[in-house]
């Protein structure tokens, strides 16, 4: 029963003992005790051999730890969980297929029919899309809210409510949220407060540092980095008491399909993470493949090192379109001229990330000239990959979506959206000057 | 919700000294129910080599999972090296000093207070008597913690090396 390898002694919290960097490539990937793999191996595997019936029986009942079918664990998956629930500051995480699924596991957990939650309105327009109509097949209700006004989300609660969420830093735009006053008053509500992280990433911004219960992720993006593997997550920061009040029975109330047991009571600050593998992945199936874990671990290896040079390379591109005479705006929190600066400062001090928007004086055709000019910058609907992307969302991301909400989600007909990416600046300067020379 | 005071932090390696030298457990408060907290630690615990003997004056002279449940830690015949108390904080404190008035003749060398069991008086009496002593823990978790299984439910174990974990031969 010897571990000789608990060098983490002697600090307060075990959780933060080692720095981030170490984290990163460390937390959750022992050598493989067998072989002695040092790389993470890929479990490309669906079940698990039990020692005998009552293995077996104690690994149904949840009364020990152990794979059983991969729908549910995998071991491959279980590191990048491990390392995501580290670097977020976490109790615990469950990985998923996508972001997408991430968010419904989150939701699955603790909504029921009729019940609801509130949702700034500048969401990635995805979000905004899911929440609003496909939330409502399940009955579940969304209020659209600007999260910038405290009063309007006081407003907005109501007895059904159960959460708030908002992205640390949002997508497109620029745009980021007061997470140390929304967690006041959630706290207050007795409700949730979810971030989705996925724009800034826990080197950038460490949510529950600032009171947020949920960390939700697209793994898609910077953390996996390369445009290589769809995948997302949901991290528990393991303190938020279920118990008190009774909004959260899928936690705290007997579970049926676990013959009464209730996961709050047993599992304590792991109930979150339990119930979204052995009641939300079982049922509702939407397992992150092992194959796709093992890439996002492999990009969460240089994680810091790529945002440090994604946010300065976007700083250096938004300052020289905020200087060009063919743009209106630039909607970067990097710029001093950004309302979202000081609390960019303040919720994102290594570096605004390098995802926002920018307007251009020719509005929606011009728009569509300017990603069709760019040689260098790839026209494609994604974010945080190495290569620098660009896209008009009015006319692809958020098409779905009114006039009037596109340009509430910082998405409206004259906007660009940039990823910027690990490329010479130089050259992606030198790209972004051809194209709007050619609106001329 | 009531308040509660600091709780100290447990060092991986004082743990896992307590986990190595503990070879019996009297778990006082286990219930017959298999889907209570406190049957999954025992299951678990058994599973991992430990003879975990129930204490619990309601089930008295019955059997929870092939063992004899007892009405209070003196009447557990042979040694004791933990008690492993789960029981509220309150009820922690004349469970404690039963331990301490017994802890030479049953070689009990640990009290271990349950995840939300917290008491720091009898906590102070059982250290002043040369007993170790944990709070607001479990030994299933914390042993899953220190032996990488919980890191497989996806779980921030806290554990980071490079050192290859020594399987022990079957």
């Amino acid at each position: 029963m010897s571990n000789d390898g608990n060098s983490n002694d002697g600090n307060t919290d075990p959780r933060a003992a080692f720095g981030f960097e170490t984290r990163m490539i460390h937390a959750g990937a022992q050598p493989e005790p067998v072989t002695g793999a040092r790389q993470t191996p890929i479990y490309q595997n669906t079940s698990y051999v039990f020692h005998d019936v009552d293995h077996a029986a104690s690994l149904f009942n949840l009364q020990t730890f152990g794979f059983i079918y991969s729908r549910l664990t995998n071991p491959t998956v279980a590191v990048l969980e491990e390392r995501l629930a580290s670097l977020e500051g976490g109790r615990g995480a469950t990985c998923c297929a996508s972001g997408h699924a991430a968010q419904i596991l989150t939701f699955f957990a603790f909504m029921e029919p009729g019940d609801g939650f509130i949702a700034s309105n500048r969401l990635y327009g995805g979000s905004i899309t899911q929440f609003g109509k496909t939330f409502k097949k399940f009955d579940w209700h969304v209020t659209f809210v600007d999260v910038d006004d405290p009063d309007a989300v006081r407003a907005a609660i109501t007895p059904k409510c159960k959460a708030i969420f908002v992205e640390s830093l949002a997508n497109p735009g620029g745009v980021v949220s007061d997470l140390e006053s929304l967690a006041a008053i959630a706290k207050e509500a007795g409700i949730l407060l979810i971030v989705d992280n996925t724009m800034a990433t826990p080197y950038l911004c460490q949510p529950f540092n600032w009171g947020a219960d949920l960390v939700v992720h697209s793994t898609t993006k910077f953390l996996s980095g390369n445009g290589t593997s769809v995948g997302g997550g949901v991290v528990d920061s393991g303190t938020f008491d279920w118990a008190q009040n009774d909004k959260f029975k899928g936690l705290t109330a007997p579970e049926p399909a676990y013959h009464g047991l209730s996961f709050y009571e047993t599992f304590g600050d792991m109930a979150f993470t339990t119930h979204a593998h052995a009641v939300g992945l079982r049922d509702l199936g939407p397992t992150m493949a092992p194959m796709n874990a093992f890439q996002t671990l492999l990009g969460i290896e240089t994680l810091s090192l790529r945002m440090e040079r994604h946010c300065a390379n976007a700083a250096q591109v938004a300052r020289y379109l905020e200087a060009h005479p063919a743009v209106a705006w630039v909607s970067c929190a990097a710029l001093e001229s950004s309302p979202y600066h000081e609390l960019a400062r303040k919720y994102l001090p290594r570096g605004a990330g390098s995802v926002f928007t920018f307007g251009l004086k020719g509005g929606f055709d011009a728009g569509i000239k300017m990603v069709e000019s760019c040689n260098l910058f790839s026209h494609l609907a994604n974010i945080g990959d190495s290569r620098s992307l660009i896209l008009h969302p009015a006319s692809t991301t958020h098409r779905q979506l009114t006039e009037e909400q596109q340009i509430a989600a910082g998405a409206g007909p004259d906007v660009i959206r940039l990823s910027v990416g690990l490329e010479t600046v130089d050259d992606l300067i030198a790209d972004l000057d051809q194209a709007l020379a050619a609106l001329d | 919700m009531t308040e509660t005071p600091a709780v100290p932090h447990y060092s991986n390696q004082y743990l896992l000294r307590i986990l190595d030298d503990t070879k019996v457990i009297a778990m006082v408060g286990a219930s017959p129910n298999w889907n209570r907290p406190s049957y999954f630690a025992m299951k678990y615990l058994q599973e991992k080599g430990y003879r975990v003997i129930p204490v619990n004056p309601r089930a008295a002279g019955g059997e929870i999972l092939g063992e004899k449940v007892y009405g209070s830690i003196t009447e557990v015949p042979g040694p004791i090296h933990m008690v492993d108390i789960f029981r509220n904080s309150d009820a922690a404190g004349p469970i404690t000093d039963e331990a301490i008035a017994v802890a030479k003749e049953k070689d009990i060398r640990v009290i271990w207070m349950q995840l939300g069991v917290i008491n720091h008086a009898a906590a102070a009496r059982a250290e002043a008597a040369g007993l170790t002593v944990v709070m607001d823990r479990c030994p299933k978790i914390e042993f899953g913690r220190l032996h990488r299984e919980l890191s497989w439910g996806g779980f921030n174990s806290g554990v980071i090396t490079a050192k290859r974990q020594r399987l022990r031969s079957p």
